[in-house]
């Protein structure tokens, strides 16, 4: 559009140059100067075009980036497709002598991505359980009740809140959040929930799978609870009032004015950061407890996709290993791929109207 | 001629019930019947709840936004006490001590990550921001744009592990050896999305009008995008690429087998080089008591760095983004 109108102005003017020249001494030195100089620049239109490719080209890297991790990941994990194929996902190794199931043996070569996928489900839906609600309290707080006064520094700290790297976050876990929950939470949780099988006490170190959750629910809260916020703040403000006419309560209004309007986007939100959980490395590995078993205590040591590939991808003892920790990436990355897509998706479609999707 | 149902106190049985009631029923000398009695319970109790309901809701948000704010200052606050005690001029000029002996600091690491920043920042921030000018100048509401937008937003969700292994395989393998440059590649990669994204959304707030002047002075396309447009944008843009790069600062994941980490100086590219977060990550999990303080130490310096340049962004957009340069 740009493009035809610059194309137009061009030949609009090009032939009043022509005319201009000659009598420009005379209507003004000034007028001619700039004419002479507009001249003596020449065509632009191989420094516009090569320009303009320049900056596709930069913007067609995007794609590149994308299409380079995902073959480099598929290359070097060729050799455990090949050993174990779809098995790598869902089965586990039965040892001959104890006849216990073995995922991840390094030694003899036995590799299952099993305890992995379901230590990163737990610990994300565990951070999901803890900070959704949080997060929509704290984005209906912000969006509708707050006092003026309180809203910017309130949505200040939030944010404050996603610029702490994971890797204090996880030096604030090791040193606070698990001691806490060793000497305190766990014990609590075991005399009162120990009957129903989540909270066995046969970890006494206060790592495992609910210290990873809940470091996770600390560092997902903000991207859950500013987009909510975003989302909310796009319903209309007519609707707020609609409600309010009809003689509704404030928790009225929110719950029918604001929440069933913007609950797609919500959704979006949650899952924007379940694809956060899902892929964050530092703090769960630093408290997770790094063992490769699935067990059904939340107080059990345990392992995620990330963390391991974080612990062994340094010292991986054969290429089988390394090739191994390499699909479990390539996994990680198609299942963030595919959870990020989505959310924003539903993301757009509340904020821009319909989704300016890819299609 | 019956009275209208305001003038006989209706209305104002809402607010006040009880005495309108005993009115209400002399005035028109009826007995309540059982079910209507049973009705106005209901409604009593109804609007008990909804106040009720109202307040809890009130409530539950006010204590989920302190529930959110208690761990911040609670992280905040242990982070300033454990490190304010552990910061001593070593921690800036001296390297890591061998394992057992007391004191040492981290200036190879907070060189290291300004090295590796540095190299970051040079992909990162041509590349994101010529990807930003497409968007606005170029590709508005083509399909090109739209697909490029997509995929910069969930590229910015990709974890960062997964960037740390695809670099490792793409340049550490070929090359043989751990080295600073592909931690800056790396991290270089990470800051595209988000530069590109600003950069995009504060072009678009530059009016037409300045584009269209440049232009009707003959001024080529390009150098009115440059000069022009790029410019009066400047400092949004610059809010975004130091977002970035506040990001990328922090990153551990990507570098723990890309630039490997070091004990001593470094300054070549194709060599381990240290970082800030690596080094915190190691000592953090280390079983050394003096260790932990180095790492407290550090996380207090990486977190000052971090917030310093959070806040700046915040001052300088909420002063209004194209004010500074117009």
């Amino acid at each position: 559009m740009q493009e035809i109108r610059l194309k137009k102005l061009e030949f609009q003017t090009d032939p009043a140059f022509e005319n201009g020249v000659s009598n420009a001494e005379a209507v003004s030195p000034d007028a001619a100067q700039v004419r002479n100089y507009l001249l003596s620049r020449g065509n632009s239109a191989i420094s516009d075009g090569g320009f303009r490719w320049l900056m596709v080209l930069c913007a067609l890297s995007i794609f590149g980036i994308v299409v380079l991790i995902a073959t480099e990941l598929m290359v070097r994990s060729k050799l455990a497709w090949g050993q174990f194929g779809l098995d790598f996902f869902y089965k586990a190794f039965i040892d001959t002598y104890s006849h216990k199931p073995m995922y991840w043996d390094p030694v003899n070569g036995h590799f299952s991505a099993l305890p992995f996928l379901y230590g990163t489900l737990v610990s994300s839906f565990l951070a999901l359980l803890l900070a959704v609600p949080l997060a929509i309290g704290v984005a209906v707080f912000l969006t509708e009740m707050c006092p003026n006064v309180l809203r910017a520094p309130l949505a200040f700290l939030t944010e404050l809140l996603a610029a702490i790297p994971s890797v204090i976050y996880g030096l604030w876990a090791v040193f606070v959040l698990v001691p806490l929950l060793r000497e305190h939470l766990n014990p609590w949780l075991i005399k009162g929930f120990g009957w129903t099988g989540f909270f066995g006490d046969d970890n006494p170190t206060g790592l495992g799978f609910l210290a990873a959750g809940i470091i996770l629910a600390i560092m997902i809260l903000p991207i859950i609870s500013s987009l909510t916020r975003e989302v909310m703040t796009a319903v209309p403000n007519s609707q707020r009032e609609a409600v309010l006419a009809l003689g509704a309560t404030r928790w009225e209004m929110i719950r029918m004015g604001v929440l069933r309007n913007a609950r797609i986007g919500i959704v979006g939100a949650v899952i924007l950061g379940l694809g956060r959980a899902l892929g964050e490395t530092m703090a769960v590995t630093m408290v997770i407890g790094n063992s490769p078993e699935i067990s059904r205590s939340l107080l059990a040591n345990g392992s995620s996709m990330a963390s391991v590939i974080a612990n062994e991808f340094a010292e991986a003892s054969s290429d089988l290993h390394l090739s191994a920790l390499m699909e479990l990436g390539l996994a990680l990355f198609i299942v963030t791929i595919i959870v990020n897509a989505f959310a924003r998706l539903l993301v757009w479609a509340v904020t821009r109207g319909e989704p300016a999707s890819t299609h | 001629m019956p009275l209208p149902a305001c003038w006989c106190g209706r209305l104002r049985a809402e607010s006040r019930r009880p005495r309108i009631k005993n009115a209400g029923i002399q005035e028109k000398g009826l007995r309540i019947s059982a079910g209507e009695k049973k009705l106005k319970n209901e409604h009593k109790i109804r609007a008990k709840f909804r106040a009720l309901s109202d307040g809890a809701a009130t409530g539950l948000a006010v204590l989920a936004t302190i529930l959110v704010v208690a761990p911040l200052v609670a992280i905040f606050a242990y982070l300033v006490y454990k490190g304010a005690n552990s910061l001593s001029w070593a921690f800036f000029t001296e390297v890591p001590r061998p394992v057992g002996v007391v004191g040492g600091g981290m200036a190879n690491a907070i060189l290291g990550s300004s090295i590796l920043l540095a190299v970051g920042s040079l992909i990162g921030v041509p590349v994101g921001i010529s990807g930003g000018i497409f968007l606005a100048e170029f590709g508005r509401g083509t399909k090109l744009a739209h697909a490029v937008r997509f995929t910069a937003d969930v590229l910015n969700g990709v974890p960062s592990i997964v960037m740390g292994i695809a670099i490792y395989s793409l340049i550490v393998v070929p090359q043989g050896h751990f080295s600073a440059f592909s931690g800056g590649v790396a991290l270089g990669i990470m800051m595209i999305p988000t530069v590109c994204r600003t950069t995009e959304e504060m072009l678009l707030m530059v009016p037409n009008a300045v584009r269209e002047a440049a232009l009707a002075l003959g001024v080529p396309n390009w150098r009115s995008v440059l000069a022009i447009t790029v410019k009066t944008a400047s400092p949004g843009i610059i809010t975004g690429c130091m977002l970035a790069f506040a990001r990328v600062a922090g990153e551990t994941a990507p570098l723990i087998f890309t630039a490997f980490g070091n004990v001593g100086w470094n300054t070549r590219l194709d060599e381990p080089i240290s970082a800030l977060p690596l080094q915190i990550y190691v000592y953090a999990l280390s079983p050394y008591d003096d260790w932990h303080r180095l790492a407290w130490a550090g996380a207090l310096v990486l977190i000052v760095l971090i917030v310093l340049a959070v806040s700046l962004v915040r001052y300088v957009t909420s002063r209004g983004v194209l004010k500074g340069a117009s």
